[in-house]
């Protein structure tokens, strides 16, 4: 490698701060993917019959279907036997574990991440986090402390052993296997992720959080998370990811399900930061998300709150199904593609009772050869009388080589609701830029400032701590996109 | 000369182009530490052009000559770091930036001029009462402390914000372009006792104008006549009258 290759190197492992791997044990499945091998995977997490079933029919159903091609987004072929379905980062026991038994590479990495495993050191001591490496959850903590409230906040592949009724009444009810390709294949295949239920009446005291990390190579990452919120309650939970730079496209299929009943809330905020892949368009992690929300009960609440700033394809619907009467669904979104990242996303506010209201505020922020699409179906049904929905998608542009696109969808079966929908596409100019430079301002700072301001509506519905992050991270994303 | 101790700004034989098209000839120009100049000049004379050439806007290029300031070599510094040294701008047409409230752009700015001093960053307290004693004293309404950037600003708001930002950063050497321009009487002169207040005997100012009636608020040590690229004539404050008199014919040979 001659030497500007290895300072542009440099370069970018500085831009993206978490493209470290991590030397660590990891056994992991044979690439490729059978009924065999979903069988197996069953069976070395120690699943009941019903969820094996559950697999095999998800499977089946899977080899019957093919990859969607309706995105705005141009998708390689993905070659699903060259991937790993399986990889488990260390040995480790079955049951309750102590820090002690956590593989000291693993702590480090949590750590290196800023996410302390160690309770002592949360994250202003009031965040408790399920950390997710590969395919199995290594740690979650402030378990004890939730649960004295009765609240369950635990790995899935836990709540399968611990929780089977309450994970065997919801799984798969809100996203069914039939739902998509990608649900059908991690329906399948689907490794860890978080379980979260919060009793009838409890508020929970601290914000639950879930931290995805992709490491062995040639793996996928196929997690599912499951949230009850019980009648009256409240949760607010994050969910963080990051990957290790690699050469080539890492896949990565998740289904997300919440479940919430009458008067209960729930707060969904997402900051995801998967490897985008270089400069050139190489490597990144493929992001294929299926999310999805039941607003149940009456006056039911579900707010989804997403800063998407990684992966080199993201095609993600975080979704509201507004049945109960009064109940509410929002969606506020930024999504930033920078070099040769894809976007595909949005959501969905499917309002089937009375009175349910939805509001959707989309920014979408593309630079370099990027594209970047908002797609998002407002559906009404018959019976939703007094439904009411507002929509506003905004593209800022820097640059004149990305591409920013709106794909909105109404579907109104009744005639007493009321939609909106406004729409803009704006750009950065070099005036801008300039007059920030007189005033002493550096560019990539002046773009923060810009891009930072332009998101503020959606930046600040996250929670503190995350809002933060995020400010920092659109930055840097965004770094050497102009100029 | 270099080694004058109170010069501020020396420019030597500066030829700029934009696009190709060569619009200053040759400008030699001496600031000293205190002096007020005034650039005037008829339409497409290249006014504009030396005030962005000299902050370093990147659409113009400088093809030969020097610009000194404060004994530094402007011309290798970029357009930050002129400001970090002390060189302000108030724009012609200041642009508008949606989304960034003044306070979080003037804390960042002021910031960043910190850091390059060495200096600490102000606290948010601090900072919000440095805020309330520079609107004081030039009049800016707290109303448009609170909005976006320039958004929504009347021409007269946006020239009165030029110079409140020129309060925040306390420049060496300010250059307003065109000040005056699509102001009524009564917004010019608050805008001009803005600029008198802030300037000191360290400070230096210069300003650009198509005509004399800012003059008349801010006097001048200086009057210099730019005319196809180059500077025609420089003399005393009374030459800014004689132009208002007799216009710019008789000097354009």
């Amino acid at each position: 490698m001659s030497e500007s290759n290895a300072f542009a190197k440099q370069l970018a492992e500085e831009k993206y701060k978490y493209g470290f791997t991590t030397d660590v044990d990891t056994d992991v499945f044979q690439r490729g993917l059978n009924e065999e091998v979903v069988r197996q995977i069953s069976s070395r997490k120690g699943e009941p019959e019903w969820l094996l079933d559950f697999r095999l029919r998800a499977y089946r159903h899977w080899t019957t279907q093919t990859c969607p091609r309706w995105a705005h987004l141009k998708l390689p072929e993905i070659d699903y036997q060259a991937i790993s379905y399986y990889a488990e980062p260390m040995s480790r026991k079955k049951g309750p574990q102590s820090l002690d038994e956590i593989d000291p590479e693993v702590m480090k990495t949590f750590d290196k991440l800023g996410i302390p495993l160690e309770e002592r050191l949360a994250l202003s001591g009031n965040t408790a986090v399920d950390a997710v490496m590969d395919s199995v959850s290594v740690k979650t903590t402030f378990k004890e402390r939730l649960a004295e409230k009765g609240i369950i906040f635990c790995s899935i592949s836990e709540a399968v052993r611990e929780y089977p009724d309450l994970v065997r009444q919801y799984l798969g009810s809100v996203v069914s296997y039939r739902d998509n390709f990608f649900a059908a294949l991690n329906s399948a295949v689907f490794s860890d992720g978080s379980f979260v239920y919060i009793p009838e009446g409890v508020r929970c005291p601290m914000e639950l959080s879930t931290y995805f990390r992709i490491n062995a190579a040639g793996t996928g990452q196929f997690e599912r998370t499951l949230i009850v919120a019980d009648k009256d309650s409240y949760v607010s939970y994050l969910e963080g990811c990051t990957a290790p730079m690699r050469d080539e496209n890492q896949l990565h299929a998740a289904i997300v399900e919440i479940i919430v009943l009458d008067r209960a809330e729930v707060k969904y905020s997402t900051v995801q930061n998967w490897y985008p892949g270089d400069e050139n368009g190489q490597g990144g992690v493929f992001n294929f998300v299926t999310k999805r929300g039941h607003c149940r009960g009456v006056n039911s609440k579900l707010s989804w709150t997403q800063v998407e700033t990684g992966s080199a394809i993201t095609w993600k619907y975080p979704s509201c199904v507004l049945s109960g009467e009064n109940s509410v669904g929002e969606f506020y979104s930024v999504a930033v593609t920078n070099n040769y990242q894809q976007a595909d996303t949005g959501t969905k506010m499917i309002h089937l009772g009375r009175n349910t209201r939805s509001t959707i505020i989309s920014k979408g922020i593309s630079a370099g050869h990027s594209s970047n699409a908002y797609r998002g179906l407002v559906r009404v049904g018959e019976k939703a009388e007094g439904a009411r929905n507002y929509s506003q998608c905004d593209s800022l542009l820097l640059g004149d080589k990305c591409g920013a696109h709106t794909f909105p969808y109404m579907d109104i079966h009744n005639e007493t609701a009321i939609v909106e929908h406004e729409a803009s596409t704006s750009k950065i100019s070099e005036e801008q830029i300039f007059y920030c430079n007189q005033r002493g301002i550096k560019t990539e700072d002046a773009i923060g400032l810009i891009v930072n301001g332009y998101a503020k509506e959606v930046l600040n519905k996250l929670p503190m701590e995350f809002a933060v992050e995020a400010q920092k991270l659109l930055s840097v994303s965004l770094e050497g996109s102009v100029g | 000369m270099s080694n004058n101790t109170n010069e501020m700004l020396n420019i030597k034989n500066l030829h700029a182009s934009i696009a190709g098209k060569e619009i200053l000839k040759g400008i030699d120009l001496e600031v000293r530490q205190g002096e007020v100049h005034a650039i005037m000049g008829p339409n497409g004379s290249g006014k504009s052009t030396l005030s962005n050439v000299l902050v370093g806007h990147p659409a113009y290029t400088v093809t030969e000559g020097s610009v000194t300031f404060r004994g530094k070599n402007l011309l290798e510094m970029a357009p930050e770091d002129r400001s970090h040294e002390g060189l302000f701008l108030s724009f012609q047409y200041p642009v508008e930036i949606p989304g960034v409230s003044m306070v979080n752009f003037m804390r960042t700015a002021v910031n960043e001029q910190r850091a390059y001093k060495g200096l600490e960053p102000l606290s948010a307290n601090e900072f919000l009462k440095l805020m309330r004693e520079k609107r004081a004293l030039v009049g800016l309404d707290s109303k448009l402390a609170n909005r976006s950037v320039n958004e929504g600003f009347s021409g007269g708001e946006k020239k009165r914000n030029e110079i409140f930002q020129m309060a925040m950063l306390e420049p060496c050497l300010s250059i307003l372009d065109e000040t005056d321009s699509g102001l009524d009487i009564d917004a010019l002169r608050i805008v001009a006792e803005g600029v008198n207040k802030l300037h000191t005997p360290d400070n230096s100012v210069i300003v650009i104008t198509h005509y004399q009636r800012l003059l008349n608020y801010i006097h001048p040590d200086v009057v210099h006549v730019l005319y196809e690229g180059r500077i025609v004539k420089t003399a005393g404050p009374e030459l800014a009258l004689e132009l208002e008199e007799r216009g710019y014919d008789w000097l354009k040979e």
